[in-house]
């Protein structure tokens, strides 16, 4: 029982480990990629024409008259490269230090908390994610079920069918296509916008559809698999219904592998967000990151984005994988 | 082989043949815009009609067809020699090496989406076609690098390559020619699952504005010009034939890719 609990300990440790080892690393990356952005950010944000003056008064209060990190290598006036250590008065730090108290800086250009701006935006994001999460599981189990029993069958063929294609038609492609047809032509549904539940419909179908694709013929190959094993005979045997058999027995084995899949598939989710929510005009963090971060040349929005849905991304995979040893004894004994 | 597997290569063919020839296939200019002439249906004279700029939009696709390949090809070579360079190194030495490319930059990368990853970097380097040619690789090479290793460490503990060490081979002789060809067959697989990623990668983050800037005939560029309502309401066809050329040709480099998995290893052929 002692080794088990250590490994279980030491288990975790590793995890959480990686953990920061992750966030870090993120933290480091949107710090230091700022310094890559071609030219001077001040530039870029305030214009031209601006007199020195705004510019310095934007730099400081950026914080960006302070050196980025640590040490430098700048040139002397006779061109040579020296280093140069700058100690902790740096914006790699500073960075930081704001992270831990919860602070992400200031928007650029709207001079708002860059923090309160997420928040703001948060919400809109993870209802999408779950939303297409769900869609994704309630056409995918049915359908992956029904392909497995009938494996061979025409059903079997069109279901293979359906999964290839909403494998191969990217997210960009198949959001404008449900645009045409349910808003342009049929006017069903709004072409964008997040006013109520109907607006759901459109993106979280296109957020799910590669998804529901890849858990299709995962449910469908687990439910063959599963259908060879001894227990499904004996309870064959016993005369319990097929559809018992299914639903209660062989589903709830053949789902561990799909519940991996799901976390994994899970910062796709959150990637193909960004895709779905500029289609849609949905309001979420990727609009946040694409339009007024990206577009308008907010690097704080960008770091703040960037971080924010890593994060969510790196806890969400932890969660599954928790889930995952929930769910299969035989993980977490060994 | 199988049939899919042939469609896939049917498929990725004429891709290369429309790429290599586009000049020569293309029936119009792709830059010249006329806007007495768009939204035209499909016609004997535009095969698949015209934008909501008066562009053809055939010819435009048989150009983007280059951007894609080049942004494929690109991506994948240089992403499959650095991932194998790094992962052989990792494996076949092991050591401090081995701590950094397994022990973090496996762990930290392949944690979170690549795509996320791609367009942070995009963002801060700015858009155009080499700069997401170099996102695309910084991301791309891990995966190789991982696979490589892996194959590394089973194949150095056979029994011909302890013979070849006892011979007194070198260790790059030993890597190079008695390694890597017996690890090589699952990096083909990757890259032509590789190539489907790029292609969709390019056309993904073209779409959001951070590939190929927008007079660029990319097939992302041409569905995020396509997708607009007044018109999707005149030419649904400007966003349906670039979807076409994109979903097919992920799905021939998927097809291509599974296939040879299936062939390379015979235990999943029975399947």
């Amino acid at each position: 029982m002692g080794s088990a609990f250590k490994h279980k300990l030491f288990g975790g440790l590793r995890r959480f480990a990686i953990f920061l080892l992750v966030v870090w690393t993120v933290v480091s990356l949107v710090t230091l990629l700022i310094e890559l952005v071609p030219g001077d950010p001040a530039v870029s944000v305030l214009g031209e024409q601006a007199t020195p003056e705004q510019f310095e008064q934007f730099r400081q209060k950026h914080g960006l008259d302070r050196p980025p990190f640590f040490f430098s290598f700048p040139r002397d006036p006779a061109g040579e490269r020296h280093f140069q250590w700058h100690g902790f008065e740096n914006r790699y730090t500073e960075y930081w230090v704001a992270l831990l108290h919860g602070d992400m800086g200031r928007s650029f250009r709207t001079d708002r908390p860059v923090v309160d701006l997420i928040l703001e935006r948060y919400p809109a994001t993870i209802q999408l994610a779950l939303a297409a999460l769900l869609i994704a599981i309630v056409i995918a189990i049915p359908l992956g079920v029904i392909a497995g029993k009938n494996r061979g069958s025409w059903i079997d063929n069109l279901a293979s069918l359906v999964a290839l294609i909403g494998i191969s038609l990217p997210g960009f492609v198949i959001g404008p296509l449900l645009v045409y047809v349910f808003a342009v032509k049929l006017r069903w549904l709004a072409p964008s916008g997040r006013f109520d539940w109907t607006d759901f419909i459109l993106p979280s179908f296109t957020l799910g559809a590669a998804l529901s694709a890849i858990l299709t013929r995962m449910v469908r190959s687990s439910v063959i698999e599963e259908l060879n094993e001894d227990y499904v005979r004996t309870a064959r045997a016993k005369g319990l219904s097929e559809t018992r058999v299914v639903y209660k027995h062989v589903l709830k084995n053949g789902l561990i592998p799909v519940v991996t899949i799901l976390g994994l598939q899970l910062g796709v989710l959150l990637a193909g967000a960004i895709i779905t929510e500029k289609i849609f005009g949905w309001p979420g963090l990727g609009l946040l990151l694409v339009e007024d971060g990206i577009g308008k040349r907010d690097y704080r929005v960008v770091q703040g984005c960037v971080l924010v849905i890593s994060i969510t991304y790196i806890i969400a995979n932890m969660l599954t994988d928790m889930i995952y040893r929930w769910l299969d004894p035989r993980i977490r004994v060994s | 082989m199988n049939r899919l597997t042939i469609i896939g290569l049917v498929i990725v063919g004429i891709l290369v043949i429309v790429a290599i020839f586009a000049p020569w296939i293309a029936t119009h200019d792709v830059g010249a815009t006329n806007l007495s002439i768009r939204y035209l249906p499909p016609s004997t004279q535009y095969f698949f009609g015209t934008d909501s700029t008066g562009r053809d939009i055939f010819s435009r696709i048989v150009f983007g067809a280059r951007i894609s390949l080049e942004v494929g090809i690109v991506v994948v070579s240089v992403s499959a020699v650095v991932g194998t360079l790094l992962g052989a190194l990792a494996g076949y030495y092991g050591g401090w090496i081995d701590r950094i490319v397994s022990g973090y930059v496996f762990n930290v990368f392949l944690a979170f989406p690549g795509l996320l990853l791609a367009i942070a970097m995009v963002a801060f380097l700015g858009a155009g076609l080499n700069k997401l040619i170099f996102a695309l690789c910084i991301i791309g090479w891990v995966g190789y690098a991982r696979l490589i290793r892996g194959q590394v460490l089973k194949v150095r503990e056979y029994d011909f390559v302890q013979a070849a060490r006892a011979l007194g081979a070198s260790d790059s002789r030993i890597l190079l020619i008695h390694i890597l060809p017996n690890a090589i067959q699952p990096l083909i697989v990757q890259a032509s699952l590789g190539m489907a990623g790029a292609v969709l990668s390019e056309a993904s983050l073209s779409f959001l504005g951070l590939g190929v800037p927008p007079p660029a005939p990319s097939w992302g560029v041409m569905i995020e010009e396509a997708r607009d309502l007044s018109t999707l309401q005149a030419a649904p066809h400007a966003l349906i034939f670039p979807g076409i050329a994109i979903a097919l040709t992920v799905l021939a480099f998927n097809f291509i890719g599974d296939g040879l998995r299936e062939y390379l290893d015979p235990r999943q052929r029975s399947r």
